[in-house]
């Protein structure tokens, strides 16, 4: 089966490089420029995974997190949180409203898709 | 008949074997086997029973009935207060204090001045009291010798002349044998005790002859008084004048304490605290045995003599006479005799000490030519001035009693006394019991009351013995009714005795009590405060030793004990003192404090605490102690409070410096927090672009198969996002200079308007790819010419320009850029049709990092760091960069720069 993954981030070159990336594996991709498109596209693209950036627009990938957090019927959605804030209580906070996992930018690309497959794998 | 020669004889022989008691005991002191006992101190204490008692006490019951035991009922209750005049003892005794104007001198800072108008207040209210017992023994020699011869007079040139000389001459022998440091007199003690056990035996030996003999005891003369209606009233108390009665307890309670003779005996001269214990039974004791016989004497008096002229205050004479028993007139007359003779004696050697100590040595002392240092021994002169004082007080006894005559009754002039030294007790009680009185208090304090005494009692005195115009006493003074002299401020209806006392005691106290309250003690004053207030609590010698801080001569203070005792006298005591020490020789004694103190406590028995003190100082090279430290020094508790104060100090600025500390601490933490930001900002902005760089990087290494368009467009970017980079840091790097205040800058004339048009030029291209229109507004005319740095000026006008295209939407963008010439500056505006900014936007923008709220557009181009940048420039210049927009009508970005100041 194929994998559906949601890219939200607001950075035009960030998306370019993480949907180029995500389709080379395989997977089926969708993007969202801020954090409401982001609840949005969660609703219409029903993904697997969602690559979820801290600092966008509207609604940060925190309030983000918490509203998919919220909802059931969403129990089985990854979500891996990118940021270029690297401060320790970031991490800390993302892990604790959520997230699968937390990544920090700039980012390997093949341990991004390693932690993909991984956790897409173990469910 | 009574012969005067008999009279004479008698009273000289009476004087005679005073004397040979006072030499006996003056020479058993010497000896050290000293005489006075309690029970001749108790007796010595009835010095207060004078002639006035003697015959006045019968003159006034004839009229007060009961009312005369006022006058006995005020020291009875005293001297139940043996407390406070065990510690008036005990505070002499420490600071050897030898009368009562050294006492109040002492205890506010031994003040020279203070010693006087103690002084001063004592000899002007009590030489009339002298003059009464002139008057008595006078008086009483008359009502002898009318009876005897008719026309024998004058028997003497003036009898009462003579009879001051010879007193002046057996006080002087008797008060001024040598010079004492402790100003004791106990011959003198021990023919006054006499004196009061013969006046004693006379008064009752008179009482038992008119109870028993002339009458048929007790009970027979008040039943007789009791049917004869106007002497009822004499059997009951007083009933009208219950303020009379207080005053007159009050005052005379007071006397006992501070009439100079009172003070003399009951202070000055006891050996023994002890002693206190039988006076305060046997004085009271005495005092109601002499008061037995008075009542049944006025009674008898009036019944004996009615319708006759007979002066009630001559009864103990005249009832004896007219029953023909002329011994028993003799005797009453020689216990008058000594009633008045060792109040004379005790009195005047008690005001002749304080005139010689208090205002003719502090006179001499400070007079320049006077030969101080060149007389090795000062006692005569001490002893001359202390005759001459007696004489001087006993003649101005005789021309008070000669001037007086017979215009006032005796009681009357007691009682004046009486009621000025009143005038001591708020400084002596509020020395003894408040710390916080001050010499100048007690000088207001003595001066007021003194004032008002003089003016409602003396002078009233002087207007009825018809020496002044008795207007100020009818009219007041200048007319006005309030000054009546009798009836201050409307004040009527009192006796003048309780009247003096109400308004003379409001002024002294209320002067004693506000001026101390005002006024800050010295250091002496304070120190002696110290003293005498804790005086049962603080006893020792060492700490008075302390006290004293200087460099001192044994050879200097010898001198001025041999100068001022007497050589003799002063080696007795230093060789005492030497012994005290455990020295040999007092050669040897070492100059210390305890010696300065030594020299300074005898001195002060010879001339007062006062000129003592200013001898002392003359003598030795002192150095001041502090308040505080005399303070600490004294008194412990004192030094727990300053430890205490210290702390309480100490903690407050302790807290003080917490709270300084705390604030500090915000404020780090604060900019910390912001640096913190500031960091996790910039980090957040570099590792943006890194990220595009690095993944597409990786994946064009990692994937050698990706199409040559997909390469093509990564590289785009990845250079593109280098540029970023590069852009970023730079700008970082330029905020930093320009906040630290390091930038360089190229300061010259710059033509704004070609900056603007410039700009524009350089950024055309990039209005054109987005189809924004730009136009331009610039004044007409020359250059705009200001002081300012092109570049930076250039960079500005970039930003805002750039700023202004990004935001606006491609297509149907338009950006105006107007320049105005004002008064003092140039105003460029840079407006756009863009979204604009909401009311809250229109700062943050110009925050590091925070970029409008285009939300809708997507993330904007650019570092956030472009308007800071801008703001700090145009501040640089002097003018100032602010935004005016509302949300969806675009913003208009507005700089000022100053324009050089014209030159005239």
């Amino acid at each position: 089966m194929t994998y559906k993954i949601l890219i939200a981030d607001d950075e035009p070159n960030i998306v370019i490089s993480l949907e180029f990336l995500m389709k080379k594996e395989g997977f089926q991709v969708a993007v969202a420029n801020d954090g409401e498109d982001a609840l949005d596209k969660v609703g219409s693209f029903a993904p697997d995974l969602l690559l979820l950036d801290v600092m966008m627009p509207k609604k940060s990938g925190f309030e983000v997190c918490e509203a998919l957090r919220a909802d059931p019927s969403l129990a089985g959605l990854r979500i891996i949180m990118l940021t270029a804030k690297g401060r320790q209580t970031e991490v800390a906070k993302g892990l604790a409203i959520g997230a699968d996992a937390y990544i920090t930018k700039p980012f390997s690309t093949k341990e991004l898709v390693a932690k993909v497959r991984s956790m897409l794998e173990s469910v | 008949m009574t012969s005067s020669w008999l009279v004479a004889l008698l009273s000289t022989a009476y004087l005679g074997l005073l004397f040979a008691i006072a030499r006996f005991g003056d020479a058993r002191a010497d000896a050290g086997k000293s005489i006075i006992s309690a029970n001749v101190y108790a007796l010595s204490l009835a010095v207060y029973c004078t002639s006035w008692t003697f015959f006045g006490s019968v003159g006034r019951a004839t009229s007060g009935g009961l009312s005369f035991l006022t006058i006995y009922i005020g020291p009875t209750l005293m001297i139940l207060c043996v407390s406070v005049i065990v510690k008036m003892v005990r505070i002499s005794k420490r600071q050897r204090i030898t009368s009562i104007a050294d006492f109040i001198a002492s205890r506010y800072g031994k003040s020279q001045f203070l010693a006087g108008l103690v002084t001063v207040i004592a000899v002007i209210g009590v030489v009339p009291y002298i003059a009464l017992q002139l008057k008595a023994i006078s008086a009483s020699l008359d009502v002898l010798f009318q009876q005897a011869v008719e026309a024998s007079e004058p028997w003497w040139l003036d009898s009462t002349f003579a009879i001051a000389a010879v007193l002046a001459v057996f006080t002087i022998l008797f008060g001024t044998r040598h010079l004492d440091a402790t100003e004791r007199h106990e011959g003198m003690v021990a023919a006054v005790a006499f004196d009061s056990v013969v006046k004693l035996a006379a008064f009752v030996a008179v009482g038992l002859f008119v109870t028993y003999g002339l009458f048929g005891g007790m009970s027979d003369i008040f039943q007789r008084a009791a049917a004869t209606p106007e002497l009822t009233r004499l059997l009951g108390l007083d009933h009208g004048r219950p303020e009379t009665w207080t005053s007159l307890v009050l005052v005379s309670g007071l006397a006992i304490l501070f009439l100079p003779r009172q003070f003399q005996i009951m202070v000055v001269e006891n050996v023994d605290e002890g002693h206190l214990r039988r006076a305060v039974w046997l004085f009271p004791l005495y005092l109601l045995l002499i008061n037995i016989f008075v009542l049944p004497l006025a009674i008898g008096g009036l019944l004996h003599f009615a319708g006759r002229p007979v002066n009630p205050d001559t009864f103990v004479l005249t009832l004896p006479l007219a029953q023909g028993a002329e011994g028993l007139a003799v005797f009453a007359f020689i216990g008058g005799l000594s009633a008045a003779t060792g109040m004379v004696i005790v009195e005047t050697i008690a005001l002749s000490t304080m005139v010689c100590n208090d205002l003719v040595m502090p006179w001499l002392l400070r007079l320049q030519s006077f030969p101080l240092s060149e007389r090795q021994d000062l006692s005569g002169i001490l002893l001359g001035i202390r005759r001459g004082a007696i004489a001087l007080i006993l003649l101005l006894g005789y021309a008070y009693f000669r001037a007086a005559g017979e215009a006032y009754a005796l009681v009357g002039i007691g009682l004046i006394s009486f009621a000025a030294v009143a005038q001591f007790a708020p400084a002596m009680f509020g020395g003894m019991y408040w710390k916080a009185g001050t010499r100048a208090g007690a000088i207001g304090g003595l001066l007021g009351g003194f004032a008002v005494w003089l003016y409602t009692l003396l002078l009233p005195s002087f207007a009825k013995s018809g020496w002044i115009g008795s207007a100020f006493v009818e009219e007041g003074l200048f007319g006005w009714p309030w000054l009546k002299a009798q009836a201050l401020f409307g004040l009527s209806g009192l006796d003048e005795i309780s009247h003096c006392l109400f308004w003379s005691l409001f002024a002294n106290i209320g002067l004693y009590v506000a001026v101390s309250l005002l006024s800050r003690p010295g250091v002496v004053e304070a120190s002696q405060a110290e003293r005498f207030v804790d005086i049962l609590r603080y006893d020792h010698p060492a700490a008075e030793a302390r006290l004293w801080r200087g460099r001192a001569s044994v050879e200097g203070l010898v001198g001025l004990l041999e100068r001022f005792l007497g050589p003799a006298r002063a080696r007795q005591q230093l060789a005492a003192y030497a012994a005290s020490r455990k020295v040999s020789d007092w050669r040897r004694i070492a100059a210390d404090a305890q010696f300065v103190h030594f020299a300074e406590t005898q001195l002060a028995g010879a001339i007062g605490s006062a000129s003592a003190r200013v001898m002392v100082s003359s003598a030795v090279e002192e150095e001041p102690l502090g308040l505080e430290e005399v303070l600490d020094i004294l008194d412990e508790a004192s030094q727990v409070r300053a430890y205490s104060r210290e702390l309480e100090r100490k903690s407050g600025e302790l807290e003080a410096a917490t709270a300084e500390l705390r604030s500090a601490n915000e404020r780090l933490l604060e900019l910390d927090r912001l640096k913190d930001d500031f960091v996790s900002t910039v980090t957040h902005e570099l590792r943006t672009p890194l990220t595009s760089i690095l993944a597409l990087s990786e994946m064009l290494h990692d994937d050698p198969e990706i199409e040559l368009s997909d390469r093509m467009r990564f590289l785009g970017i990845i250079v593109a996002e280098g540029e970023r980079l590069t852009r970023l840091i730079n700008q970082i790097l330029d905020l930093a200079k320009l906040e630290s205040k390091q930038a360089e800058w190229t300061s010259g004339e710059v033509d704004i308007a070609e900056v603007v048009r410039e700009s524009a030029g350089s950024l055309g291209r990039l209005f054109q790819d987005r189809r924004v229109a730009l136009s331009t507004e610039l004044p007409d005319g020359g250059p705009l010419v200001v002081l300012a740095d092109r570049d930076r000026l250039m960079q500005v006008m970039i930003n805002l320009l750039s700023n202004a295209v990004k935001f606006v939407p491609p297509g149907d963008g338009r950006v105006r850029v107007a320049m105005t010439k004002e008064a003092e500056d140039v105003r460029v505006e840079v407006a756009d049709n863009g979204p604009g900014l909401g009311a809250g936007e229109a700062e943050v923008v110009f925050e590091k990092f925070r970029q409008g709220g285009d939300t809708l557009t997507g993330k904007p181009q650019g570092t956030g760091l472009g308007l800071p940048i801008s703001r700090r420039i145009v501040e640089h210049f002097g003018g100032r960069l602010w935004v005016e927009s509302r949300p969806g009508q675009g913003a208009t970005f507005i700089f000022t720069v100053p324009l050089p100041r014209q030159k005239t």
